[in-house]
């Protein structure tokens, strides 16, 4: 399936893909709405880690075995049709047993209702997700490298 | 307003050529025919003709055409030709009075040698030496103008339509074995005499029709071996270039031809590796030397003609051939106006000269 | 000491716009941008701002505007705040003002005073959508003339040439003073047009050597980098004299700038300043410059042209035809707005002559002369469009190299702050962390476009003037006309004026 890959020799850490991922995700689609009028405002499904001169965009890796899955208690956190590891909001409890789980920490506690997690859904309604689209320096690519 | 020869005039114009390769001599009336039904490609401006073989009596003599402005002009060419040369004889060239024919100038012709001693002393070979004294002539000397200088040859032109000149002229009463002729439609001038085609140098003759848009890069190049052009027409950049390679280069005419109108780069890259090689150095080489924008030209020499589009044919040209004789026009009609039944006719692709050469020159 | 120096430019947030998103905190290599922690606002300290516009083009919501510090002095005609500046500056450090990039006096630029011809009625123009538009160059010695034996056959053997599918070139840009992601962009970006890129006086990095069939490899006084390998390659060699930024003074690395790759490539000490000496100790005359060029000839058994570049300067024409005659195959030459990684202001802003009347003079000399046709010559120093291009070449350029117009393509903003190496665009930097800002996808992609772009504009306006191969324009003047010219400029530029 199609994932995002972050390149890190040409990430510069802007963060704009954080930055777009919030947008993506908000409910006018708008950055400045998005940023000063939504609350609650989404928290960004890509993180950049950082170590300067190191720096890459992180985000869910869509496990083919993905044991955020498997870890789930409420069977909140599975695999759509389009492959992608989505977490069901509804169904979700707020244990975090995925965050512990995922080795790649890719899921952060939503601190706004402080149960649901936030992760990555590689943007369903878009061509291709906003990070990438966004990223200045094409240091994400969105890819099937099988 | 700047005379012609002063300012770079465009014009459009109708040429004609006639080569019979085994020598026969006929008169004007054909070539002037041929022209003549051309008129409509010509504007009144300028007409002219090349003729070949018309001096058998002073083969070896350079036979100068002149056209001089007035008297002073003529006395003071006469000195300078009289200090270079042995003249043999010097008289008016016979014209006829021609309704249509006005402000003609002074019309001359001298049958001359070099002198031993200044040809000696200059150096140089006795053509070049000709071509030095004509270079002079036409660039110091204040209304004269040196209308053709070779041998056994002759250029006839002026101020008119093609037909009038050769009327003017009574070219009928000429007989040789290779003429050509040209009509001008010339754009902004009220038309000089010296203005006309042919151009000459030496035996080479050069009759155009076209516009080069190469001109400017031409006349550099061309500056450099020495080469100055004083007439601002392109026929005299065709002209020269064909000396330089020709001439003074010793380069076959067909590779002097694929210079001025060589093929387009990407038909190069398909060649066989001698060709493309062959092809490269000689675009890498003498780029400056490619006649870019349209043209068609009758370049004619002792020995022959040569007839050259330019490499996307943006100017007419046909050539038809029967028995000894070879025929090149602007246009069909005027080649069947004198041979109704040629063995061959053909346009020429652009780029791809028509050579004739007198059976005693090929053998 | 308090500094006198005002600040350039000034930093216009739009509180309305900005949502404390930090992206221009984050690019700014200049700590412009702050977080303030006490208010949770980002500010600005706007002395430290080189307008070089990083964060305005990153700033997501377009709440971001540089101006000039509107501030003035009492008017002066004469004491313009420029020139107070300078002196307060140099009052404060004791030092030589260095800056980079082209010369930006108000100099006229002579392409702007050149209109092009087109053809009307006498001759038709070239479409050049539907018939061929050759920009093919061959950049080299050209013999007086080709033998042939008796069967018509070549007998001449032509000495190597650069082939160029458009008469354009990356010119000469060093690693070093550039970064490596940037010198990878043009070395990329020239393969996959067919020209060349010159690697400056910096050496070749090891990563680069594969591009070699698209490289012109140059030797400047400080010989940096230079050894056998390095000489073999490229497809040609060139000797910097001069450069049009700084005639008479040498290459300038600030240390900063030598990093361990820079100081491998260059073979010199990391963090050492690399300062080319001013002339080539070995050059002191025209005879040496001849031995040079045999020597790098000989060196590469005379499989590579030669090029020998020079700065436009008041003798260029002389110069020309000395290069011409001492066996270069290729003479460059450099107009007073070419740009430089470092210079001093003085000599940046004072020294050369305009690249327009360089070519005219040089053109003119070696026709005169006789000797034209047998070298190239290329023209440098602030082409900024193809119609430049179109210009120069009708002057008597063979071809022309680009390289500010090459950096505006890929991220240069031109704040002239190179010499700083905190080039916030990862081009004149070796700071890993702004290098990475300049993807080499991405850099060669734009200058693959830019070139593709005016080889287009190139064709439209040779076909235009009824010319369909370039060769055709070459020193092809009667295609220029001068507007607004005096008549010793229009002459030495060799052209009409506009009407005549």
């Amino acid at each position: 399936m199609k994932r995002v890959y972050a390149l890190e020799e040409y990430c510069v850490g802007c963060r704009l893909c954080e930055i777009n991922c919030i947008v993506a995700h908000s409910q006018s689609k708008d950055i400045i709405w998005a940023f000063k009028v939504e609350e609650p405002r989404p928290l960004p499904g890509i993180l950049v880690e950082e170590a300067r001169p190191i720096s890459f965009g992180l985000q869910c890796r869509h496990c083919d075995d993905a044991v955020c899955i498997k870890s789930c208690i409420t069977g909140a956190m599975h695999r759509d049709e389009r492959d992608t590891v989505v977490c069901d909001t509804d169904k979700c409890v707020g244990c975090w047993t995925c965050i512990m789980a995922c080795p790649y920490g890719a899921i952060k506690a939503n601190e706004n209702d402080g149960k649901v997690v936030s992760k990555c859904d590689l943007c369903p309604d878009l061509s291709q997700p906003a990070c990438v689209s966004h990223c200045p320096n094409e240091a994400l690519i969105y890819v099937d490298r099988g | 307003m700047l005379r012609e020869k002063y300012e770079r005039v465009p014009s459009g114009c109708a040429v004609s050529g006639i080569l019979d390769r085994s020598g026969r001599r006929f008169s004007g009336n054909d070539i002037i025919q041929s022209i003549a039904l051309m008129r409509e490609r010509s504007n009144g401006l300028g007409g002219g003709f090349a003729a070949y073989g018309i001096y058998p009596e002073y083969r070896d003599h350079y036979a100068f055409h002149m056209f001089y402005d007035d008297e002073q002009a003529r006395e003071i060419s006469e000195r300078f030709l009289n200090e270079h040369f042995n003249i043999a004889e010097a008289g008016p060239i016979p014209t006829k009075k021609v309704s249509w024919i006005i402000n003609e100038p002074m019309i001359w012709r001298y049958f001359v040698l070099p002198k031993e001693e200044k040809l000696t002393s200059s150096g140089l070979l006795s053509d070049e030496f000709v071509a030095q004294c004509v270079i002079n002539l036409n660039k110091r000397i204040d209304g004269a103008f040196v209308v053709s200088s070779g041998k056994n040859m002759g250029a006839f032109k002026g101020v008119g339509y093609p037909e009038d000149i050769g009327e003017f002229y009574q070219l009928y009463n000429y007989e040789g074995y290779m003429w050509t002729a040209h009509g001008r439609f010339p754009t902004n001038t009220p038309g000089w005499w010296g203005g006309a085609h042919p151009f000459t140098l030496l035996d080479l003759s050069v009759v155009h029709n076209g516009e080069l848009s190469s001109y400017g890069t031409n006349r550099r190049y061309l500056n450099e071996f020495g080469y100055e052009c004083t007439m601002q027409t392109d026929t005299e950049v065709a002209a020269y270039l064909l000396d330089l390679f020709t001439r003074r280069q010793g380069m076959p005419l067909e590779i002097a031809c694929k210079i001025m109108a060589p093929p387009m780069w990407d038909e190069i890259e398909r060649m066989p590796d001698d060709e493309r090689t062959l092809y490269t150095a000689l675009r890498t080489v003498y780029g400056k030397a490619l006649m870019n924008g349209p043209f068609s030209i009758i370049a004619a020499f002792n020995s022959g003609m040569v007839a050259l589009n330019d490499r996307i044919k943006l100017r007419p040209l046909v050539a038809a051939e029967k028995g000894n004789v070879l025929y090149v026009s602007s246009e069909e009609s005027a080649i069947i106006e004198i041979c109704p039944k040629p063995d061959k006719i053909w346009t020429p692709r652009g780029g791809e000269p028509v050579i004739g050469m007198l059976e005693e020159v090929k053998a | 000491m308090i500094s006198y120096v005002l600040p350039e430019f000034l930093v216009m947030r739009d509180e309305n716009r900005c949502i404390q998103c930090q992206v221009c905190v984050r690019q700014c290599a200049n700590d412009v941008h702050y977080l303030d922690e006490k208010d949770g606002k980002v500010k600005a300290d706007d002395a430290k701002c080189v307008n070089c516009q990083r964060c305005v083009t990153f700033c997501p919501t377009h709440a971001l505007t540089i101006i000039p510090n509107p501030q003035e002095f009492k008017a002066n005609a004469n004491w313009t705040k420029k020139a107070i500046t300078e002196v307060q500056k140099q009052a404060e450090s004791g030092a030589v003002i260095l800056t980079s990039m082209g010369n930006p006096q108000e100099y006229p630029i002579y392409w702007d005073k050149i209109v092009l011809n087109a053809s009307q009625v006498t001759n038709p123009s070239i479409d050049p959508l539907r018939e061929p538009m050759e920009l093919k160059t061959y950049l080299g010695r050209k013999p007086d003339k080709l033998e042939f034996d008796e069967k018509g056959r070549l007998i001449t053997k032509l000495t190597p040439q650069l082939v160029l599918n458009v008469p354009i070139m990356f010119s000469a840009m060093s690693f070093g003073s550039i970064s490596l992601n940037a010198c990878e962009s043009l070395a990329r970006a020239a393969t996959e047009l067919g020209i060349y890129y010159n690697t400056g006086e910096g050496g070749l990095h090891s990563s680069l050597y594969r591009y070699g069939k698209n490289t012109i490899a140059q030797v400047a006084s400080g010989r940096f980098g230079v050894h056998a390998n390095y000489l073999n390659a490229g497809a040609a060699l060139e000797i910097k004299i001069g450069q049009g930024a700084k005639p008479g003074i040498g290459g300038h690395l600030p240390g900063e700038k030598v990093g361990a790759e820079v100081s491998a490539t260059r073979m010199i000490p990391e963090g050492s300043d690399a300062i080319s000496p001013a002339p080539h100790h070995d050059i002191y005359s025209i005879e040496d410059l001849r031995q040079l060029i045999y020597a790098l000839k000989e060196a590469t058994n005379y499989t590579k042209p030669v090029s020998v570049k020079i700065a436009a300067v008041h003798n260029v024409a002389a110069i020309a035809s000395g290069i011409a005659r001492a066996g270069a195959d290729i003479i460059a030459i450099d107009g007073f707005r070419g740009g430089t990684g470092a210079a001093p202001l003085r000599i940046r802003d004072n020294v050369g002559i305009p690249i327009e009347m360089a070519i005219a003079a040089v053109d003119t000399r070696l026709k005169e002369e006789g000797i034209r046709h047998q070298v190239s010559v290329v023209a440098a120093g602030s082409i900024r469009n193809s119609a430049d291009i179109i210009k120069a070449i009708a002057l008597g350029a063979d071809a022309v190299y680009i390289a500010t117009s090459a950096l505006i393509a890929i991220g240069c903003h031109m704040c002239q702050k190179c010499n700083t190496g905190k080039c916030n665009w990862g081009i004149a930097t070796q700071d890993p962390q702004l290098v990475k800002r300049l993807n080499p996808n991405i850099g060669a992609r734009r200058l693959v476009n830019l070139v593709t772009a005016w080889e287009h504009e190139i064709k439209e306006m040779l076909g235009g003037m009824g010319i369909n191969s370039i060769e055709s324009l070459r020193g092809n003047r009667e295609m220029l006309r001068g507007v607004g010219l005096t008549q010793k400029e229009l002459d030495i530029l060799g052209i009409k004026a506009a009407g005549e």
